[in-house]
């Protein structure tokens, strides 16, 4: 029975992991960027929310509804900026600019704010409430509320881009950005809204690792990009089902490897990772290799 | 190779192809001049001078060897920690067998090549940004496995034994030029790759991938092995860090700033170029000491720096000053004098990084 728990937990965790990852996931899709500074704008989604609690304070679960569009204008503001200059410029400045950005977001996050953690404490009752079945299974309903988020915002992600006219330019964009551009799309803003979009997922995957465990300046690479990344290569690039299978391997990877010894959860995460990229590079789902 | 028929052809039409503007023996004998006089610091500087220099020949030997990777193998690894914390924990583990941790030095260095080579198999197929990330999570899943052993520390880390018997004196002095060592050798390998073959083929790999594979190079091969030569490097400045800190904890030696370094020292020197680290050490060296006080800001400081010259100088340093002077302190080009002129820049593309990076 503990192992049918942990497989649960991990599918749940998954779905956090997966939040995290389809960011990731739809910047390279479509700019062909790897940000390396995405963990850290996931954990500053954290601190942003920190902030909006304190002055307007508003319940934490709503708190979303004012840093997810606050990170997606930053989003757009960044990749029209910066994040574009390296991109005309080529594939390594982009991970320079990134990486560089990454050091300085977390190094600005331990200089100004502290290295303490931080979380957001749910203060409602029946959100950090569980339920259980059996005696040994016991789910969380917030963990079960971030899996029910990540598969929402998932769907409605692949909608938006399959039926929604943006939808389509970004697709077209992501395929060939030249003929885009002559057929009367500005590949600049369309970029933007495909980078809007991430931060607004990556915000909203920040926010809820803030109420689900603690967050540091430095939880940004060692945990949250590592993860998501694990998470996009197992499940395959170019699908967004396959994030979420991706995340969701991880994280029953995880809970496994804590089941069999507490120290190992990171670990067995990182082994099934390295064992998808010797035997299915191309990841579970994905019938493309990677280049 | 067709170059050695190309530059008869050139020089029967009075053309001269030199390695350099300038005679390399000045160069030569002016580094070997810097290498003495910076061997016989210990006896002329205070212990404080020679333990920050020795912080410097770390970055230096670890910049040189990002920027083989980067700049010349087209390989962006954000993962050379797993390198640092390997040369660390292999000294350590040697020491803690009876070696002496300096005689250990070459020994963990060939295990860190040794140890790249599956290292280099589990991520050889992944292309510049998820290379970046996996490398990173390649150097996460090292430093874990380190954890499990509690023989050598756990999670936690142990002191750094064999060093007990030394005067402070003698051990700050050994440890200064085993930094030395580790930094000209390290330097001199840079070197001498980039003029041999392989400095023609990653040459041709960074101008253009599907052109150099066109034309026969092999270019998996050439970055097996660039990866290993990196593993060295880093393994062996990773061994210099336990010495010098006496002790090998693996969240430091396995942290990820350890690249953040390497790399920013990189772009801010010229990616690229031989001279361009040992310009960026020397930039960090100073950011790092002035601001030292300030805690997390001479990082801050360095990334965004790097942010700008990747942007917008993206030959970092020297070539601002190589735009100016013309100076070649590393040739591994090549120079074309014209007829009659006085010399001009023909064949500058040959194995110097001046031109663009894809």
């Amino acid at each position: 029975m503990v192992w049918v728990n942990a497989i649960i937990q991990g599918i749940l965790t998954g779905g956090l992991y997966a939040l995290f990852a389809c960011g990731l996931s739809l910047m390279f899709g479509v700019m062909k960027v790897v940000n390396l500074a995405h963990g850290d704008l996931a954990v500053v989604g954290g601190y942003v929310a920190l902030g909006v609690i304190a002055v307007t304070h508003i319940p934490v679960l709503w708190s979303f509804v004012i840093v997810v569009p606050v990170m997606a204008a930053g989003g757009y503001v960044l990749q029209r900026t910066v994040i574009q200059a390296a991109l005309d410029r080529g594939v390594l400045t982009t991970l320079i600019v990134t990486f560089g950005l990454s050091v300085v977001i977390e190094n600005a996050l331990l200089q100004f704010i502290n290295a303490n953690s931080h979380s957001l404490g749910v203060g409602n009752a029946i959100i950090t409430d569980s339920f259980s079945i059996g005696s040994h299974i016991q789910i969380a309903y917030l963990l079960l509320l971030i899996f029910a988020v990540a598969v929402v915002v998932l769907l409605g992600l692949q909608s938006f881009l399959s039926a929604s006219r943006y939808g389509r330019m970004i697709r077209a964009v992501a395929d060939d950005k030249e003929a885009a551009q002559l057929s009367g799309i500005d590949y600049r803003h369309v970029f933007g809204i495909a980078a809007a979009i991430a931060f607004g997922t990556v915000a909203l995957a920040g926010i809820g690792y803030g109420m689900y465990s603690q967050f540091s300046p430095t939880t940004g690479t060692d945990t949250i990009l590592l993860f998501a990344f694990a998470a996009v290569v197992i499940g395959g690039l170019g699908s967004l089902w396959g994030t979420l299978l991706g995340g969701v391997v991880l994280g029953v990877a995880q809970q496994i490897g804590s089941q069999i010894n507490v120290s190992d959860q990171v670990l067995a995460g990182y082994i099934v990772f390295l064992l998808v990229l010797i035997l299915r590079p191309q990841g579970l789902t994905s019938r493309r290799a990677q280049s | 190779m067709t170059i050695a028929a190309e530059t008869n052809v050139r020089s029967a039409e009075n053309y001269r192809v030199t390695r350099s503007r300038r005679n390399v023996a000045w160069t030569g004998l002016g580094a070997l001049v810097v290498v003495v006089v910076l061997a016989l610091f210990p006896y002329i500087v205070y212990a404080g001078t020679t333990t920050i220099m020795v912080q410097g020949f770390i970055i230096l030997t670890l910049a040189s060897m990002w920027n083989l990777l980067a700049g010349y193998a087209g390989l962006v690894s954000v993962g050379q920690q797993a390198f640092v914390g390997l040369g660390a924990y292999f000294v350590l583990i040697l020491a803690l067998h009876g070696m002496s941790p300096f005689a250990a030095l070459p020994v963990a260095a060939i295990g860190c090549g040794v140890a790249a080579l599956p290292l280099w198999w589990l991520v050889s197929r992944l292309r510049s940004g998820y290379f970046a990330i996996a490398t990173w999570v390649l150097a996460a899943t090292v430093m874990l496995f380190i954890e499990k052993f509690s023989s050598i520390g756990g999670g936690t880390g142990m002191p750094l034994p064999g060093v007990t018997g030394y005067s402070p004196t003698l051990l700050t002095a050994d440890t200064y030029w085993a930094g030395l060592a580790v930094t000209v050798i390290a330097l001199a390998a840079v070197y001498l790759l980039l003029r041999g073959r392989l400095g023609l083929v990653l040459t041709a790999i960074r101008d253009d991938e599907v052109a150099a594979r066109s034309s026969g190079a092999r270019v998996g091969l050439a970055r097996l092995l660039v990866f290993v030569v990196a593993g060295i490097g880093c393994g062996a400045a990773g061994g210099v860090l336990a010495i010098s800190q006496l002790q090998v904890q693996p969240g430091a030696v396995f942290s990820v700033q350890w690249t953040a370094e390497m790399a920013f020292a990189v772009i801010i020197g010229g990616i690229g170029t031989i001279e361009g680290p040992i310009l960026g050490t020397i930039v960090y060296i100073v950011l790092q000491q002035t601001l030292q006080s300030y805690n997390a800001w001479y990082l801050i400081i360095l990334g965004l720096v790097a942010i700008v010259i990747a942007l917008f100088a993206r030959r970092g340093l020297w070539g601002l000053i190589d735009d100016h002077l013309h100076i070649r302190l590393f040739p591994v080009g090549y120079w074309l004098w014209a007829p009659g002129s006085g010399g001009r820049r023909g064949l500058r593309g040959l194995g110097r990084g001046g031109g663009k990076h894809s």
